[in-house]
């Protein structure tokens, strides 16, 4: 069993702008509309965020907001990305070009297209040198993800930051991979308790036992919908400070999240 | 950190199936680069293509895995007794207790991009055969590995272009000192494929001759592809002893207790900072690198034996990797790049050239940078050019990827 704070969220998703908005959301006390985001991740250059894909733009979004909120410098903390496969739409543009005689592939796009793009994004974007991961495991990749940034603060008793994000593949990719709408969340995890602290998270792997599911039919289409979005029942929780134990498919096995009060 | 312990390893490359024949090439300075015979992407190159790959038939229960990578993965898995050694770890700590944690940059991709050629005219499908969750999703290589192996740890993959199979042995060694895992096979698959070969060359970085790291004529990169495996436990205890006559002298068993067990001692993370595909010029964040591998290992700069460059043959990785070693070891430790033997295999790199950081501990041996005739004036470190037998105690291995991502692995003979 190991522990760290939470110490700052973001989020963004359909009906879901930001962690206020979804934390209301998932209170019950907003309607869910649905309305798909326009994250502006401000934190980019204009060059870079030109440049970049939409999976960057969501991701980096996300980041910005979870660091901003517990006022916390970007370059203290390593960063954790979990995505199961990044930025399709570029990657849809690749094999495009690919199976044309030409097999013309812009620089760009291909070093857009590396897994780790959001990360170097949000290195370049604020300076900071620490480690930067990225990770994927399909399904299960905000569980790998969650295990990842956890384990890293607490066995290098360092702040993670943890950014989840991903987003629908354009046609005819999205035939062998349905993603319903982007979502992406970052939480703060710190391995001892900070004033903005919402939440303590006790983990550890465990025999495998299915997801919890979300309550309203909307949310729950949206968790199923966007392996992004398996981090809802956890942003659940803490959003309504319930004391609540959490499974989460890991492969054949499942992380055990305790979810306790800060 | 505590050493890592690594009782068994393997590899398979361009050089050849496992540790003999890498071995081998290394201590003739043969290289394994070709003229590019891969008709996906007839560009005029030289390429580090493993023989044999198309020949390997995935098993049938896991026939929806079937691409390149995993081919390639299963090829590598089957040398050196690393499979069999596995499954005595299975055996010993159970199989919820082993992680599987893999580096890759492109996965099964080359299946996507034969599926993308046979799309239905009319109505642009994909045909049923392509599977993309197996073959295409990047943690595909990660669950293939685990089903293979019959393992039920988590399993994941790192995926940060030319470092990822570096930085597994990092997640690796966090994950076993917390306890929620004992065992960990980490490693690194890549595989040739039409967007590596494009995609490199549409930033002129592809060389049309034989790639030659820190030359002062090198003309870019080789691309490769390679595969690398490691099994990782706490405890330097040997696996209980094999039945008479059932593999005693497995060959490839690496648990020489009279040299001491092999070990991970050390390693480092940071990021450029910097560009998405040209690395900080002053290497600042490749020094960092090994700064934090050396502090993790506890060493100071001259224990270091001898450093197998990330060495890609760009000018500017060579230039900015011999800058940030300036840094940090001045310039007397001896250093070469492999990737004239091996091409630079990508996300697999970190993996394949931890595995010849661990032959030449082994051997004894400091392998000259194949291809290099003359060396860049421009650059300051000890660079080999011609292959020594030296006794070596402790290894660096570099990798650094696009995104400015950077990993720096110690591997020593624990004492």
């Amino acid at each position: 069993m190991i522990t760290v704070h939470v110490a700052g969220i973001g989020l963004c998703g359909p009906g879901m702008a930001d962690w206020a908005t979804g934390r209301a959301v998932l209170r019950g006390e907003t309607p869910y509309d649905g309305e798909l985001p326009k994250p502006a991740a401000t934190i980019l250059p204009p060059a870079e965020r030109r440049r970049c894909g939409p999976a960057t733009r969501i991701a980096l979004q996300v980041a910005q907001e979870a660091m901003t909120q517990a006022d916390f410098p970007p370059t203290q903390a390593a960063v954790v990305f979990a995505s199961s496969d990044a930025d399709g739409e570029n990657l849809h543009h690749i094999l495009e070009s690919l199976a044309q005689p030409e097999h013309e592939v812009s620089p760009t796009r291909f070093h857009n297209s590396v897994h780790n793009a959001a990360a170097g994004y949000w290195n370049i974007a604020t300076g900071a040198r620490t480690p930067a991961n990225s990770l994927a495991a399909f399904d299960a990749s905000f569980a790998a993800g969650l295990l990842e940034a956890t384990v890293q603060a607490v066995a290098e008793n360092i702040p993670v930051l943890l950014v989840v994000f991903d987003l629908p593949f354009p046609s005819p990719l999205n035939e062998g991979r349905p993603i319903v709408a982007p979502f992406s969340a970052a939480l703060l995890l710190t391995p001892q308790a900070t004033a903005t602290s919402m939440a303590r998270l006790q983990i550890s792997l465990g025999t495998e036992q299915a997801d919890n599911a979300m309550d309203r039919a909307e949310l729950e289409a949206l968790r199923n919908g966007n392996p992004a979005a398996r981090a809802l029942p956890l942003l659940q929780a803490i959003a309504n400070g319930q004391e609540q134990r959490l499974g989460l498919v890991c492969g054949v096995i499942s992380l055990t999240i305790e979810v306790e009060k800060a | 950190m505590h050493p890592l312990f690594i009782t068994n390893y393997t590899l398979s490359s361009a050089l050849g199936h496992g540790k003999d024949a890498t071995r081998a090439a290394l201590l003739q300075g043969r290289s394994g680069l070709r003229a590019n015979d891969f008709s996906d992407a007839p560009l005029d190159t030289f390429i580090g293509r493993v023989d044999g790959v198309e020949d390997i038939s995935l098993p049938q229960s896991l026939e929806r895995f079937d691409c390149r990578n995993n081919r390639l993965a299963q090829l590598a898995l089957e040398q050196d007794g690393f499979a069999t050694a596995v499954a005595a770890a299975r055996e010993k700590y159970g199989a919820r207790r082993i992680a599987v944690i893999l580096g890759t940059s492109t996965s099964g991709i080359q299946a996507t991009e034969h599926a993308y050629r046979n799309r239905d005219p009319a109505s642009g499908a994909l045909p049923t055969s392509f599977h993309f969750a197996t073959t295409q999703s990047m943690n595909s290589v990660a669950e293939f590995v685990r089903h293979y192996l019959d393992l039920g740890g988590p399993a994941f993959v790192i995926s940060t272009a030319c470092s990822s199979s570096a930085k597994v042995f990092a997640s690796a060694a966090r994950l076993l000192q917390t306890g929620l895992c004992d065992v960990a096979v980490v490693g690194g698959v890549d595989s040739l494929c039409a967007m590596t070969l494009y995609g490199f060359n549409s930033l002129q970085l592809v060389s049309p001759e034989p790639c030659r790291p820190c030359d002062q004529d090198r003309k870019g990169i080789s691309i490769g592809e390679g595969a690398g495996f490691f099994l990782l436990e706490k405890t330097p205890l040997p696996n209980p002893l094999p039945q008479a006559g059932e593999g005693a002298n497995v060959k490839g068993a690496c648990f020489d207790l009279e040299a001491g067990p092999l070990a991970l001692l050390g390693y480092g993370e940071s990021s450029d900072a910097y560009h998405m595909s040209t690395p900080h010029p002053e290497g600042l964040g490749a020094a960092l690198a090994m700064q934090k591998a050396l502090a993790a290992a506890n060493l100071q700069p001259t224990e270091i034996d001898y450093i197998n460059m990330h060495g890609t043959s760009s000018r500017s990785n060579d230039s900015a990797e011999d800058q940030g070693m300036q840094r940090v070891f001045g310039t007397a430790t001896p250093c070469s790049s492999t990737k004239g033997a091996t091409g630079h295999t990508l996300g697999a790199a970190g993996a394949v050239e931890a595995a010849i950081a661990c032959i030449c501990l082994e051997s004894g041996l400091i392998p000259g940078s194949c291809n290099t005739r003359t060396l860049d004036p421009e650059l300051s470190c000890a660079i080999q050019l011609q292959t020594v037998s030296r006794p070596l105690r402790r290894v660096m291995s570099n990798s650094f990827g696009f995104g400015g991502n950077n990993c720096s692995l110690i591997f020593g003979v624990s004492s």
